[in-house]
């Protein structure tokens, strides 16, 4: 188990950095850049020149990935220029990151609070009224894009209704920040009023953010629960006249679990994707908005950080779902 | 039902332990909020919260030139020169008044007294010296057009001597007397120091906090901790917080102002960058006002009981014409058969808000030097057609550039107005390739790079000099239009110069207007287009708001309910 972790930990290093030459490369491919980002209407031929041999742009490209290789392997990922000027990329990601997980913990939540019990639900009631409607309501929660999606309950509940915050994570100006995860932070300072108000402001997003994860996870759990309740050792924990609820949880839903955590784990990746839009939708301050302000300022320190951690999450993601296998199923753990 | 006593107890435990995680947290993290617990609501105080399209870049404007880093800037600090609040007019502020000699080139100001900086510090003669004193200091990465643009822009060198510099010294002649000396004569002067770049700041603060410590490092620069969380000035705002986590700058009243009690208690910047996004957080009632409302927005808005607050134009849309690819461009009759081809008076109507007009000449009518007595073109196809045939250029196909995903406060919607013109150039015989790119991402290189031949571009103005924009546009020969090309791209740029240089004001108010009769009548290097008003939106109940062409919005004046 250790030996394999450590391994693909390995991997993961040599991903990161032919990833980190790809992306490096392919920013500076694009059209642009932060010379006129920086100076705008103001650049002059003499200006630019100057910032562009200030800024090293004018080195061979391998010349400035060694450098940056250099910079980065002591910790320092250079200084935003566009997105939150003269913050550095390091600083930007790690304000940024707890705001995006809050808000995809929350969105996980609800896919999973919803999803794996009205999967469980429609499929025990197959064919049923129940069943038909939860899966024509998933279909269209994939089918409906993120943005728009986001953009109808903004509008509705915060716009119109005034029920909901529109935007930013929080509205109380002198809350106490501990841990960078507003709400834990307020129910750890027991400031109650910071961790509701940060919570009020998840609701949206996150349900916008959310669907697409929820119908997925309705769909898997509702087919893998159809295949285990197929399965020999069902009929025979029912034979043995087991109750309804233990054979629910010993034998329908831990073998129905598999294919929904692997199910969970993808979908982190792409929740990410998501947090772009929902993040610029509702302005909300986290690595999503980061990554679309980032490439419109071409803001290269930014994007290069946060794409290599974008790449790292996902795989580390990956590898905690592939060990959760082994707490689920113990014949993966024996071998 | 052994096992599943011990899966209950397994839980248990699981329960007992998420809580002593949560209590040891709770242990080490204390609130750390002031026992004041007054709520700011209420007629005099209270919080007011402006959306901003963007984060600032700091907050010392010395090393800025955004709108967003001005903005917050604007109310923490002040300059020895203001403006005339709605005007573009130079005014005292923390100078009470301003002398010159003769020859242009020392001026005295006499400062306010009692005037102390948010740290304690007396504002006074020494002060200002030392911050003169500071812009011409600056070393290394510091030097960087970047970093120290608006100085090197305006003042040139620094006092290593590698470029030569306007400024020569500052003297601090008693406590309230401060001369300024200069190398030469500029118009720009003393205008110049009402920008925010120029404001005072504490020099006790920015020696403590190393103010001047900035690095380069690969692509970026590195900024010392005075510009990220110490600045200090004297005006009616201090700074609160950069709560990077939620986006908001927050500033505080400042009880020692020296001018007029501020009425705010408190006033919060917060960054929404989404300008759909910024109208729908005024509407739910998450801020209280935002810059520059889309146009298109502005009589929905204004229906819904909004306060659309135009401001006077200071800026103006130009139809570039690089004459570098195509040789025909040099010649003047087809640069003038494209001024009479395009009907700006429909494009103003049509296509821009509320207020503006159609440009003369490169200048707003209300910077000196601006002259109703040019030549103007009128929309006449037909002469523009008979000038075509006149050049022999009757079979013109030009690359025309406009920028997508982007409004610039001078250009609403470029997408309309290249709709608008091109369909104009149609009628009279010229064809046009349609060229968009993003802003930042090749529109501008691309711009630079002379591979446009028609584009649209314009300027705002930073402060009322008409170098302020003929500098800009023409001061060098190499520029955006390649006036090098033609035989009068030299003499325009040094005519600009010379004009610049002259002491006497009547003098040189006549040499500018003579330039703006000669580009418009013999060189017409590109076609002023508009000029056109931007706006900001407020809450109706936020009063004392004056909108400024330089969008030198101050808050200190402003209250709310």
């Amino acid at each position: 188990m250790l030996r394999y972790t450590v391994r693909r930990l390995l991997q993961m290093v040599v991903v990161l950095l032919v990833l980190s030459l790809l992306v490096f490369a392919w920013l500076r491919a694009l059209p642009g850049g932060p010379v006129s980002a920086l100076l705008g209407e103001r650049a002059t031929p003499e200006s630019r020149h100057d910032l562009i041999v200030q800024l090293g742009l004018d080195q061979p490209i391998f010349v400035q990935y060694l450098k940056f290789l250099g910079r980065a392997l002591t910790g320092n990922f250079g200084t935003s220029n566009g997105v939150q000027p003269g913050t550095t990329a390091m600083d930007l990601f790690l304000t940024r990151f707890p705001a995006t997980i809050e808000l995809s913990v929350f969105a996980i939540i609800i896919a999973v609070v919803f999803g794996i019990p009205l999967g469980y639900m429609a499929a025990k009631r197959r064919g049923g009224w129940f069943d038909n409607a939860t899966v024509i309501g998933s279909l269209v929660g994939i089918a409906v894009p993120v943005f728009f999606l986001a953009f109808l309950l903004k509008y509705i509940f915060a716009v119109k209704l005034g029920v909901l915050p529109s935007d930013s994570r929080q509205s109380v100006t002198d809350a106490t920040r501990v841990t960078g995860f507003f709400v834990l932070d307020g129910i750890i300072t027991q400031e109650w009023d910071a961790a509701w108000d940060a919570f009020r402001h998840l609701i949206l997003p996150a349900i916008a953010l959310g669907t697409i994860p929820f119908a997925v996870v309705f769909r898997i759990t509702r087919a893998a629960v159809l295949d285990v309740l197929d399965e020999d050792y069902v009929r025979t924990a029912e034979s043995k006249g087991l109750t309804a609820q233990l054979i629910r949880r010993r034998h329908v839903l831990r073998n129905a679990m598999l294919p929904v955590v692997t199910t969970i784990g993808l979908q982190t990746g792409a929740l990410l994707a998501g947090a772009v839009l929902t993040e610029n939708v509702f302005a909300f301050p986290g690595v999503g908005q980061a990554l679309a302000l980032g490439f419109e300022r071409r803001d290269y320190p930014v994007l290069q950080l946060l794409i290599m951690m974008a790449a790292m999450v996902y795989v580390v993601v990956n590898l905690l779902v592939d060990l959760s296998y082994a707490l689920i199923d113990p014949r993966i753990r024996t071998r | 039902m052994l096992q599943n006593r011990t899966a209950q107890r397994r839980r248990l435990a699981l329960v007992g332990l998420a809580g002593v995680v949560a209590l040891s947290l709770s242990a080490c993290a204390q609130s750390q909020r002031s026992a004041d617990t007054s709520n700011g609501s209420g007629k005099v105080g209270g919080t007011l919260t402006f959306g901003a399209a963007g984060a600032p870049k700091l907050f010392d404007p010395f090393y800025a030139t955004d709108g967003e880093t001005f903005r917050v800037a604007r109310q923490m600090f002040q300059g020895l020169v203001g403006f005339k609040p709605g005007t573009a007019q130079a005014q005292p502020d923390l100078a009470e008044k301003w002398d010159s000699s003769p020859d242009g080139k020392t001026w005295t100001f006499a400062l306010k007294t009692g005037v102390k900086f948010h740290d304690g510090t007396d504002f006074n003669a020494d002060a200002v010296c030392a911050n003169f004193n500071r812009w011409y200091g600056q070393k290394g990465a510091a030097q960087s057009d970047a970093v120290s643009q608006y100085w090197v822009d305006n003042f040139g060198g620094f006092s290593d001597g590698a470029k030569p510099s306007l400024y020569k010294s500052c003297t601090a002649k008693d406590a309230k007397t401060a001369v300024i000396e200069l190398t030469a004569v500029t118009s720009k002067f003393p205008d110049v120091l009402g920008l925010p770049s120029f404001v005072m700041q504490s020099p006790t603060a920015m020696k403590k906090y190393d103010a001047d410590n900035v690095t380069a490092q690969g692509d970026s620069f590195t900024y010392p901790s005075y510009a990220l969380e110490h600045p200090t000035g004297t005006g009616p705002f201090k700074f609160g917080k950069y709560d990077k986590a939620n986006n908001t700058v927050e500033l505080v009243k400042n009880d020692d102002y020296a001018g007029d009690k501020v009425k705010l208690d408190k006033l919060v910047f917060k960054i929404i960058p989404n300008e759909t996004a910024r109208k729908q957080a005024l509407q739910a009632g998450d801020i209280d006002g935002y810059d520059f409302p889309n146009a298109a927005d502005w009589d929905q808005l204004k229906k819904a009981g909004f306060n659309v607050a135009i401001r006077p134009a200071f800026n103006i849309l130009y139809l570039g014409i690089n004459q570098k690819n195509v040789p025909q461009l040099r010649d003047l009759k087809v640069r003038q058969a494209i001024a009479y081809g395009i009907n700006r008076e429909q494009l103003v109507k049509s296509q821009l808000p509320e207020g503006a007009k159609v440009a003369d000449e490169f200048i707003p009518d209300t910077v000196t030097g601006y002259t109703p007595d040019v030549q103007k073109y009128n929309y006449d196809p037909e002469k523009a057609k008979s000038l075509l045939k006149e050049a022999g250029a009757t079979d013109l196909t030009l690359n025309f550039w406009w920028p997508s995903e982007v409004t610039r406060p001078y250009m609403p919607s470029p997408k309309d107005i290249f709709g608008a013109l091109s369909a104009d150039l149609a009628k009279i015989g010229i064809k046009t390739n349609a060229v968009t790119k993003p802003w930042n991402g090749g529109y501008i290189d691309g711009i630079d790079q002379a591979q446009a031949d028609l584009f649209l571009f314009g300027w705002t103005g930073d402060f009322n000099t008409p170098d302020n924009f003929l500098a800009q546009f023409f001061g060098a020969p190499d520029n955006r239009l390649t006036t090098g090309a033609s035989p009068w791209g030299q003499s325009l740029a040094d005519s600009i110069k010379a004009a610049d240089a002259e002491p006497n004001k009547d003098k040189r108010t006549q040499l500018y207007q003579d330039i703006n009769k000669k580009v418009m009548g013999e060189y017409l290097p590109a076609v002023p287009v508009s000029h056109s008003p931007p706006a900001l939106v407020l809450k109706s109940d936020i009063k004392g708001l004056v909108p400024s062409p330089l969008t030198d919005e101050r808050f200190g004046s402003v209250s709310k309910g």
